[in-house]
């Protein structure tokens, strides 16, 4: 059996993962932030909208996204015109993992938010703070632990796509092939150590990832726990 | 007048319908929870938006429906202190009472911290985190923090309910020197009619929505206009009544016929006496001689004891007007006296006798 050389969709999918990543938190929290408390008829459109590539079959997020960013769209025209190419590239896998991903942002961080007391901010409007100020200096602060927890959740989903980036960036080895094209490709051609590696890779990376993520919350908890004891303390 | 209020709004089951003016200084909002106390302290600080009316502040409209004025909150200038604190968890005290000074220099907003955290007594805890705070130091520096903006009107949202005895004292006097300190409108929502007599001046009584007595305290506690608003400043004797031809009238409830210090409008239906001003002749101090006549035996009768319930200085005593029938124990009045009295009292033989001194009785037409 011939050892593997080629570590490029370990590092695609991580550069992919990263990137995405970074932009669901961003666009995320602002669709979060934006949406707040409001209610009505708006909220529900756009909360179904935002949720859409959640309940979607992937295949269908792929093929939407192909459409859009296709020649025949004027997304795509624009980009022709700029002599830039999206489809089947690197940066198709980056939009593909971004828009699955987004949902679980999207929905960690709204409920992150919703979980701080409304009257704190409230409280800051009354000292002449106004919607940027109440979010950078009150919302996000209190609400990061949450939107954390959300950015591991979006990083995971990420790592593992798979049908839209087959769609939309093909699989491309050394550019547009992830760690899930690698193994699906390395099954059909039959190289099962090939497909055995990547596996326990995409193992490694998730447990790493969960086992952060817990022992961040149990810290996090016992922080709490200690203040919670503090308090009573003081009271008593 | 520098704060004057018009607005309506609807709430989930009934409709606020606040109309009054209210001057410099400290003004008692008296109300039963869900009266809407808190919600007109939100329309006032900008929090909620009223479907219609006016607020002027000093000068400033913060609201007009009409002229389509609704200030945001950010710039109304407004001093609200939550029922909860709402002080920000993840800062220091510091942090928190300086957090409205955004216009000021790195140093003259740690002097003007500085000088809050003296006036409210939080000095030693300027380094801590809000969230190792009691509740009574979490209420002053809450305090200390809108009291930081330097507002034009502060709105205080049941600053003493939550208080043991000792602590409520304390932020009694502190809120006293805070309303001295400065001629704003101070408005005090609270459902303790003691609190609100204590605090200001001047009581204002919501009921659903609606300012049904708003007037000097005095006033409004010897002359309710209403059984609503008796109720509501904890009157506890309340009567139907009838107006006789003669000018006296028929306590249905009590069974007694009764003279009022000057005859009833012919539109009173109801009249009502405070339990503390039910006297007992019997029971006055002993150097009163045996002898001399009994001044007053208007309004006196003859009333049995239903139970009776102690508190550390006073009796509260629930008295019938009949001896019990057995069918009924229907308890008809509620009268309050101090521990002394009732010692000499209860050595009386029942059938005790009760007057209702006619200054104290009071008609009301609904």
């Amino acid at each position: 059996m011939a050892p593997v050389t080629d570590w490029s969709p370990l590092w695609i999918s991580l550069a992919t993962s990263i990137v995405a990543t970074m932009l669901t938190l961003v666009v995320g929290v602002a669709a979060a932030a934006w949406r707040g408390r409001r209610r009505g008829p708006l909220a529900v459109v756009v909360d179904s909208i935002f949720l859409l590539p959640l309940v979607l079959p992937p295949t269908v997020v792929g093929f939407l996204l192909l459409v859009i960013f296709g020649r025949r769209s004027p997304i795509g025209a624009l980009l022709a015109k700029l002599d830039a190419t999206i489809v089947f590239s690197w940066p198709a896998t980056v939009i593909a993992a971004a828009t699955v991903s987004f949902p679980l942002m999207y929905l960690t961080a709204r409920a992150a938010l919703e979980q701080v007391d409304p009257t704190l901010a409230e409280a800051a409007r009354t000292l002449g703070a106004g919607e940027s100020r109440v979010l950078r200096e009150i919302l996000l602060p209190l609400a990061w632990p949450g939107i954390l927890a959300g950015t591991v959740l979006a990083f995971a989903r990420a790592l593992g796509e798979f049908g839209a980036t087959l769609m939309i960036a093909g699989d491309i080895p050394g550019r547009t092939e992830t760690i899930p094209l690698a193994i699906y490709f390395a099954v059909e051609s039959g190289d099962m150590q090939r497909a055995w590696m990547w596996c326990a890779i995409d193992v490694a990376i998730s447990l790493v990832l969960l086992g952060g993520l817990y022992y961040w919350t149990n810290a996090q908890r016992a922080a709490s726990g200690v203040r919670k004891t503090t308090r009573r303390t003081d009271a008593a | 007048m520098p704060l004057e209020i018009d607005i309506e709004k609807q709430l989930a089951d009934f409709t606020l319908n606040v109309k009054f003016h209210a001057p410099d200084g400290p003004l008692a909002i008296l109300g039963a929870s869900g009266a809407g106390k808190t919600m007109l302290l939100r329309c006032i600080a900008g929090l909620e938006t009223p479907e219609r009316g006016r607020i002027v502040l000093k000068g400033r409209t913060l609201f007009d429906s009409d002229a389509n004025v609704n200030l945001p909150a950010r710039e109304r200038c407004i001093g609200l202190l939550f029922q909860n604190y709402a002080l920000f968890p993840h800062r220091t005290v510091a942090q928190n009472i300086g957090f409205g000074l955004t216009a000021l220099t790195a140093t003259e907003r740690d002097a003007r911290v500085a000088h809050l955290a003296a006036r409210t007594q939080v000095v030693e805890l300027v380094g801590r985190s809000a969230r190792e705070l009691s509740g009574g130091e979490q209420q002053r520096v809450a305090l200390a923090r809108a009291l930081a903006i330097d507002p034009k009107a502060l709105l205080l949202d049941e600053p003493l309910s939550a208080m043991d005895t000792h602590l409520r004292s304390q932020v009694e006097t502190l809120l006293e020197e805070t309303f001295q300190s400065h001629a704003r409108p101070a408005l005090v929502v609270t459902h303790n009619i003691e609190e609100a007599y204590r605090i200001s001046q001047d009581l204002l009584v919501l009921s659903r929505g609606h300012v049904v007595a708003h007037g000097p305290k005095h006033e409004v506690w010897r002359r309710p206009a209403n059984t609503e608003v008796a109720r509501l400043t904890g009157c506890k004797n309340i009567t139907r009544a009838q107006v006789e031809p003669d000018g006296t009238v028929t306590a249905i409830d009590w069974r007694l016929r009764l003279t009022l210090a000057h005859p009833a409008p012919a539109s009173t239906r109801w009249i009502g006496i405070r339990a503390h001003h039910i006297e007992f002749p019997d029971a006055l101090a002993q150097e009163t001689p045996r002898s001399a006549p009994p001044p007053q035996n208007q309004n006196a009768f003859p009333c049995w004891l239903a139970h009776h319930s102690e508190t550390p200085f006073r009796m509260t005593v629930f008295l019938r007007t009949r001896e019990l029938e057995k069918s009924e124990d229907e308890i008809e009045l509620q009268a309050e006296l101090t521990k002394p009295e009732w010692d000499r009292l209860r050595t009386i033989e029942q059938p005790w006798r009760v007057r209702l001194s006619p200054e104290n009785l009071f008609p009301m037409d609904s």
